[in-house]
């Protein structure tokens, strides 16, 4: 499951994919804005400090699900790390490396 | 009273964090309030009495914030225990009270459904409910109810709005004799977790209308106080701000405290005759207790800023722009409170560490926060440098006391997060647990609200930190006391005393960190707290008391000392655990005497080092 592509909850995904709309939040800017269309823990061979399953439990929990929508608001002044990000009518603060398996379809700019 | 009375039922409050569940506690319970550890852990344990119109008694549990029952801290898993009948001393609640911020359901709802599936009775407080009707929030309370299957109040805690009616239902459901359903909780799966929120979602979109007038506020000053560069600026203001009160505005107020109790403890050593138990009770007990209040002020003071910077909202925004910060070192974001606090004094900076969740984050935060330069070392480093560092300018403008003080501040901070990044990297590898954390939207505190967890503070020092200090001051008192000097002595009693007759035998492992045995004995009861060494010098030394005292010992000293010593005794004071008063709060703050071991062995050993590194290298320059 880890090596396919990201299978989103919305419709006609895979154009997005392939314009490149379809991206990490672990690598989003401030602005940018969309709906979660998949939320994994996938073994990018980053230390999380916990087991996959349990960031992946951990971020649900918090409410990254498919279809939140999600908007980048702030970012740290050290490698731009961590990030803010308003999340439905939620605000949440968290690292870049635990948001590399939310993948989020930018709205149209 | 009814505080004995044995309670008719408990209930137990859950719900997440910020969702304003210790100010409905506090509202439901008033003063009747009781603060304890749950059983072999370090949770706080709240409990208060709340009595019915029906005349019943309620036992209520604050229990821990939490987004699941799934725990992920210790906390969280008291909650889960406590919520499961599962905690060991603890009698199940009767009522679940579900405490959700009106304003923010979404993810409470989720909570709640896993609530629901524990199945005991249940019902849910709609608090904040004031902020939901201004922003235009509509919620379809009987239409909720029913799709929830419990009872809903809307409730304002902070204007005791809505406590009557909550504590009426949680009575009719005692009354009725509600006994719920079987439990059917057990730990989520991630599909199940995805599940819950879809149902939560379904129920949100059913029965509340979005508000017609979002808040914006929170929005407009995150612009500016999580701005990379303005957000960090403004952090460092508050901190210094925080940093000097709790400094100067502590200081008449300790220095009262210490004079007062002076004074005392003169009064009945001359009013009272000589002797052992007037000893006792004038340098033993009035100076033990003296040196246990001597902290409140600079306690009550630290944790009105914190408590004030927490219910406003922005705890969690300095802990987002620090994370990274104190992430090198292996640090939690939420450590540099406590750590910034220790250079006043460890004893608020390590109770302070509550902030921190994860244990290990918080252990480690605990063992570096005596490396910060406390105040009390000042005495010692001004006595020190007085006496042995040249009143010269070094480089035109800089001047060497001042310079060498600067340097012993630096020491204590880069020792202390070379220490945590060595705990970090050694001893607990692997990274920091994932930082998560909800930005709650600004509130403005509630002044009473404020004022009473400030005194609880103090109180929870006194009761617990208190019973520990003091008979550790007393036992120092003891080993300078017993036994007396033989009649017709010469030297000083304390030579005579257990201190004296163990800083003569410690004398041979001090040899060679340049220590005589005069500052062995001084090192014992140096102990109770480290400005006390340097009376204890001027005892063990003959320099009579008094204010004059300090500028004739420094002179006695560089007499007796060589430079080498004296930078040794600088570089021991760096690190080494001289304060009966941390080590005891560090046992009540880990409820176990394993940390305070860990921390005393560490300090020494490392203050062993460097005094000796310091004292060889002086002596090969030659200045032994």
């Amino acid at each position: 499951m880890h090596d396919m592509l990201p299978q989103p909850a919305v419709a006609s995904p895979a154009a997005a994919v392939v314009d490149g709309r379809v991206v990490r939040l672990g690598q989003a800017l401030p602005g940018d804005k969309g709906v979660i269309v998949d939320v994994r823990a996938g073994d990018g061979g980053i230390d999380h400090g916990v087991d996959l399953n349990e960031l992946h439990r951990r971020l649900l929990e918090f409410g990254f699900v498919e279809g939140a929508q999600v908007e980048v608001l702030h970012e740290g002044a050290i490698g731009r790390d961590p990030i803010a990000v308003r999340l439905d009518d939620m605000r949440i603060g968290l690292r870049r490396r635990d948001a590399e398996d939310i993948w989020v379809l930018l709205d149209a700019k | 009273m009814t505080d004995i009375a044995a309670p008719n039922a408990r209930v137990a409050l859950v719900g997440n964090p910020n969702s304003g569940k210790t100010a409905l506690f506090n509202a439901l319970t008033g003063s009747r309030q009781k603060v304890a550890n749950y059983a072999g852990v370090t949770v706080e344990r709240k409990e208060g009495r709340a009595v019915t119109t029906a005349g019943r008694t309620l036992s209520i549990l604050d229990l821990p914030g939490t987004y699941s029952l799934r725990a992920r801290s210790p906390d969280e898993a008291v909650t889960r225990d406590a919520v499961l009948g599962k905690l060991a001393g603890e009698i199940p609640p009767d009522v679940v009270v579900a405490v959700a911020d009106a304003t923010n359901l979404r993810l409470v709802l989720r909570l709640i459904l896993e609530l629901k599936a524990v199945g005991r009775p249940m019902v849910l407080a709609l608090n904040m409910y004031d902020i939901a009707q201004r922003q235009g929030l509509r919620i379809d309370l009987e239409g909720l109810a029913r799709e929830l299957g419990c009872p809903i109040v809307t409730t304002v805690a902070t204007r005791k709005r809505g406590i009557e009616e909550l504590v009426a239902k949680v009575d009719a459901l005692i009354g009725e004799g509600a006994l719920g359903t079987a439990n059917s909780w057990r730990e989520p799966t991630a599909g199940e977790i995805r599940e819950a929120h879809r149902e939560a979602q379904r129920i949100l979109k059913a029965h509340v209308r979005p508000p017609e007038r979002p808040d914006t506020f929170t929005g407009k000053v995150d612009g500016v106080l999580l701005h990379p560069v303005a957000g960090l600026a403004i952090l460092f203001a508050l901190l210094f701000v925080m940093f000097q009160a709790v400094f100067t505005w502590a200081t008449p107020l300790m220095d009262l405290i210490k004079d007062s109790f002076g004074w005392l403890a003169g009064f009945v050593a001359a009013h009272l005759p000589a002797g052992i138990v007037t000893s006792f009770i004038s340098d033993g007990l009035i100076s033990g207790v003296g040196s246990v209040l001597v902290f409140l002020p600079q306690i009550l003071i630290l944790f009105f800023f914190i408590i004030l910077l927490e219910d406003f909202g922005y705890m969690a925004r300095a802990a987002f722009l620090m994370d990274k910060i104190m992430g090198g070192a292996g640090l939690h974001g939420r450590a540099f409170i406590p750590l910034l606090s220790s250079f006043a004094c460890a004893i608020p900076g390590i109770m302070a560490t509550r902030v921190i969740d994860q244990k290990r984050d918080r252990i480690t935060t605990i063992l570096v926060a005596p490396l910060m330069t406390c105040s009390a070392r000042i005495p010692v480093y001004t006595l020190i440098i007085g006496a042995f560092i040249p009143n010269r300018q070094v480089w035109g403008v800089l001047n060497l006391p001042g310079l060498v003080m600067f340097g012993l501040y630096a020491a204590g901070i880069v020792s202390a997060l070379a220490v945590s990044f060595v705990i970090r990297r050694i001893f607990w590898r692997g990274t920091a647990e994932p930082f998560l954390m909800e930005l709650p939207t600004y509130k403005l505190p509630d002044p009473a609200n404020v004022a009473r967890n400030v005194i609880l503070r103090g109180r929870i020092f006194l009761t617990r930190a208190g019973t520990i200090i003091l008979p550790l001051m007393i036992v120092v008192w003891a080993l300078s006391s017993f036994p007396g000097a033989p009649p017709g002595a010469s030297d000083p009693a304390i030579n005579y005393s257990i201190a004296g007759m163990l800083g003569h035998l410690l004398q041979p492992i001090f040899q060679p960190i340049g220590f005589n045995w005069q500052m062995t004995v001084a090192l014992i009861p140096g102990f109770a707290a480290r400005e006390v060494a340097v009376a204890a010098l001027g005892t063990v030394y003959a320099v009579g008391g008094g204010d004059a005292a300090a500028s004739a010992l420094g002179a006695t000293l560089a007499n007796h000392w060589s430079i080498a010593t004296g930078l040794s005794f600088l570089a021991w004071y760096v690190f080494a655990p001289q304060c009966a008063s941390t080590l005891g709060v560090v046992k009540r703050e880990t409820n176990s005497w394993l940390w305070p071991a860990v921390m005393l062995l560490y300090m020494t050993a490392l203050a062993y080092m460097a005094a000796f590194f310091t004292f060889q290298a002086a002596s090969a320059a030659g200045l032994g």
